[in-house]
């Protein structure tokens, strides 16, 4: 018998320890009961009978729902597929509407921005200009106020993230987003990360666009909003039946966004309290890592940062090799970036706080919600120095032989 | 795991013998842009989903491991700079010394893993030999005959016993969507499979003289002497014909004077073969044996010497297209599957009987530096 990594390290059990929360998150179970209520229903919100009628009624309370806890009315609420379509939206469709020729980012933006903002640049001609960060992840304030003063009337909409989905930063976006409003400029933030983890107010926030998704925070996957103000233009990226204030045309996915509804009042009602806990668990884990392997080092902002997140470099290793090392004993967690082809790509991220290239390889996330416990870190304690130290052994074959 | 139908039956069939298995497929496209759209080779990402959804129905963890720095500078760069110096280099070969059993299993060793598994066509027993496969015209043990003895002691080849047509078929009872998956023939970095437009890509045009073996005529013009291989008779483009109206061939190729040579089929038969960084099981030499040229080429039976840094065949009948950069593989014909004794890697080739039919066999119009300067094999180097 071949043994591999699972049965030569003499673990007979495989312990359960999902430390991913921030790839998706378990379903609340108010939001599948939801889900399943709803889904047994018939109804397409825009048919106008009695079974219309009533999907309607509930995309609507649904539509209150998610505005009320967030700061917004309803009528700025557009349901969308999640994330990734809330993002586009909001950075192609503003930019399109605005008619303007620049476009301003984060260089930490998720995929869903980055890709769509450079798309912008190098298919719509537009002129983009990438916010860099310090060491700690976090957006300048001076500096984007220096780059509203020097371009401000050629930009057509601006895009930084609430919070950092890879090393956890929270961005000071009250203050950003009042220089933009400042200016007259949309200000989109992505909060995909942020709902549920930190409070969350569109309104309160000043910000023009807020995207949010469903499966971050205890909702289905496949649905999510963009929460839009409604004084902002924005041309939609597919046209059809004109739902959505004809910015997103498409039938409504009535169960959903019932259950997304759900989980977002959920998540937002409950936030303070999931937030001191998952944070004491979360410091727990830092200093017990910390205690295990000496010279990890600790990314992003260690106070302005989402509750849940702690993320690591490990000298000497590569973030991949971990990552299989400690999956093989049943300890889920996550490389920060993936391309599709699953290569492990050294973090943009990362790269952008100015580390380099092995140290942004041997980057690990891991990211608690609302179903971790202290058994959780227990497993991944009782992991990870064997992991690093076989990880450490495997860097070796880049070495000349 | 490539994505292709041998991987994922050796993967099967490892993880059926009770072995704790994990799939790994390997990215070796420096910029995976570029081949995500190629049908052809073995790094697309099409491949990488094909592998994926093996290892699911497997029920093995499955990762992608990023090799490409290594790959490019091991293989792709190694074959460049090969045909550059006039050799004709097996990237196949290179890829399984330098990369499946060296980097990827230093890698798992070093990670907790006992062996690297594949879905090579080879024998590799309880006895420790490597064996041709059952199934000679997919064998790979040409292939896999650079292998040392630590290789080959932490590798495992589960697809030896059984014949291509079996392993379609066991993969089709497994559920495996690739059991009709066509084989990959071509290089695989080489998406378009046209290896003189690659080479001429990264070494550039560089025109030179085609020159007649027996008279020094130059005959015509090429426009790189890595566009030619020993033994290719179209494309030559000669102006003059021969005298004796009968075809010519290429003889060899002098990078120094960056010359291709030409002469009639005859010319191309060789029986001296000398090798160099022999990798020998410990059969005392010189011993009799069976010595395969190329990959997928007719054995000849030789005289084998290996002394500390090279190796010497001695042919009993004359072999043609003979190229150095290749592999020189020595068997030991067996009931149970022919043995490989070792290899090593063709330097010179050298005729030292006229073959009959030959004239002026002896004769080396081009200059002996030149006539015994590297020859390269028949053919593209094919993947195995």
């Amino acid at each position: 018998m071949r043994a591999g990594p699972f049965g030569a390290l003499g673990i007979s059990f495989r312990v359960m320890a999902y430390l991913d929360h921030a790839a998706t998150t378990p379903m609340l179970a108010e939001a599948l009961d939801a889900y399943v209520a709803a889904a047994r229903q018939i109804g397409n919100p825009s048919s106008l009978h009695a079974d219309g009628r009533c999907a309607r009624r509930q995309v609507e309370e649904s539509r209150e729902r998610v505005a009320a806890v967030l700061g917004a009315r309803p009528s700025e609420v557009i349901f969308t597929s999640g994330g990734t379509e809330s993002d586009n939206l909001a950075t192609k469709g503003i930019f399109w509407a605005r008619g303007l020729p620049r476009v301003v980012a984060s260089a930490v933006e998720h995929h869903a921005v980055l890709d769509s903002v450079d798309w912008l640049g190098s298919h719509e001609q537009a002129t983009v200009d990438w916010l860099p960060v310090d060491d700690l992840g976090r957006v300048s304030v001076p500096g984007f106020a220096e780059l509203l003063a020097a371009h401000g009337p050629e930009i057509a909409v601006v895009s930084v993230q609430w919070a950092n989905n890879e090393v956890g930063t929270v961005q000071p976006i009250a203050e950003l987003a009042a220089l933009a409003a400042q200016a007259g400029i949309p200000f989109h933030t992505d909060a995909v990360q942020a709902v549920g983890q930190v409070p969350v107010d569109f309104a309160g926030s000043g910000v023009a666009a807020l995207t949010v998704s469903g499966h971050k925070l205890g909702g289905p996957v496949g649905v999510g909003a963009l929460l839009l103000g409604r004084d902002v233009a924005c041309t939609p990226l597919s046209h059809g039946g004109g739902q959505e204030r004809d910015v997103r045309s498409g039938t409504l996915d009535t169960p959903g966004v019932v259950a997304f509804a759900v989980a977002v009042e959920a998540a937002t009602k409950t936030q303070q309290e999931y937030a001191v806990r998952v944070a004491t668990l979360r410091d727990d884990l830092v200093s017990r890592v910390r205690a295990a392997v000496p010279d990890a080092i600790y990314n992003g902002d260690p106070d302005r940062r989402l509750p849940a997140n702690a993320h690591f470099s490990f000298p000497g290793c590569e973030g991949d090799a971990l990552l299989l090392l400690l999956d093989a004993q049943g300890v889920s967690c996550s490389t920060g970036s993936a391309c599709s082809a699953g290569v492990a790509q050294p973090s943009h991220v990362l790269l952008a706080m100015g580390a380099n290239d092995d140290r942004a390889r041997s980057s690990l996330r891991f990211t608690l919600g609302h179903t971790s416990t202290e058994a959780d870190v227990d497993a991944l304690l009782a992991a990870l120095p064997g992991a690093v130290e076989r990880a450490r052994r495997a860097t070796a074959w880049k070495t000349p032989r | 795991m490539s994505g292709g139908v041998d991987s994922a039956v050796a993967a099967a069939r490892a993880k059926h013998a009770g072995h704790d298995v994990t799939g790994v497929h390997l990215a070796l496209a420096r910029n995976p842009q570029t081949y995500r759209t190629g049908a052809r080779g073995c790094c697309t990402l099409e491949d990488s989903r094909d592998a994926r959804r093996a290892a699911d129905v497997i029920g093995i963890p499955f990762y992608v491991w990023d090799m490409a720095e290594k790959f490019h500078e091991d293989v792709v760069d190694d074959f460049v700079a090969e045909y550059a110096a006039g050799r004709t280099p097996n990237p196949c070969l290179r890829c399984n010394e330098k990369i499946k059993f060296a980097a990827v299993l230093d890698r798992a060793v070093a990670l907790g893993f006992d062996a690297v598994v594949t879905g090579h066509h080879a024998r590799l027993g309880a006895d420790g030999l490597l064996r041709r496969s059952v199934d000679l015209a997919k064998d790979q043990s040409y292939v896999l005959a650079v292998l040392t003895r630590a290789q080959l002691d932490r590798a495992c080849f589960p697809l030896g016993d059984s014949t291509k047509a079996q392993v379609r078929a066991e993969a089709a009872e497994r559920g495996l969507a690739v059991a009709d998956k066509p084989d990959s023939h071509d290089i695989c970095f080489i998406a378009d499979g046209d290896t003189r437009g690659f080479l001429a890509s990264r070494l550039g045009e560089a025109p030179g003289d085609i020159v007649d073996a027996h008279s020094g005529a130059v005959l015509g013009q090429h426009q790189g002497a890595f566009g030619y291989t020993v033994g290719q008779r179209k494309g030559l483009d000669l102006r003059v014909p021969a005298s004796d109206g009968r075809p010519r061939y290429v003889l060899s190729i002098t990078p120094k004077t960056n010359t291709v040579t030409v002469g009639p089929r005859e010319d191309l038969a060789v029986d001296i073969v000398t090798a160099t960084r022999p990798i020998w099981h410990g059969e005392p030499t010189p011993t009799e044996c069976e010595v395969q040229l190329r990959a997928h080429g007719e054995v000849a039976r030789a005289e084998v010497t290996v002394d500390g840094d090279g190796l010497t065949a001695r042919l009993h009948t004359p072999a043609r297209g003979v190229a150095a950069g290749q592999a020189i593989v020595a068997y030991r014909p067996d009931p149970a599957g022919d043995i490989v004794l070792g290899s090593a890697t063709i330097a010179l080739s050298e005729r030292t009987t006229a073959e009959p039919g030959a004239t002026a066999a002896d004769s080396d119009p081009v200059g002996s530096a030149d006539r015994s300067g590297l020859v390269r094999a028949a053919g593209a180097p094919s993947r195995a």
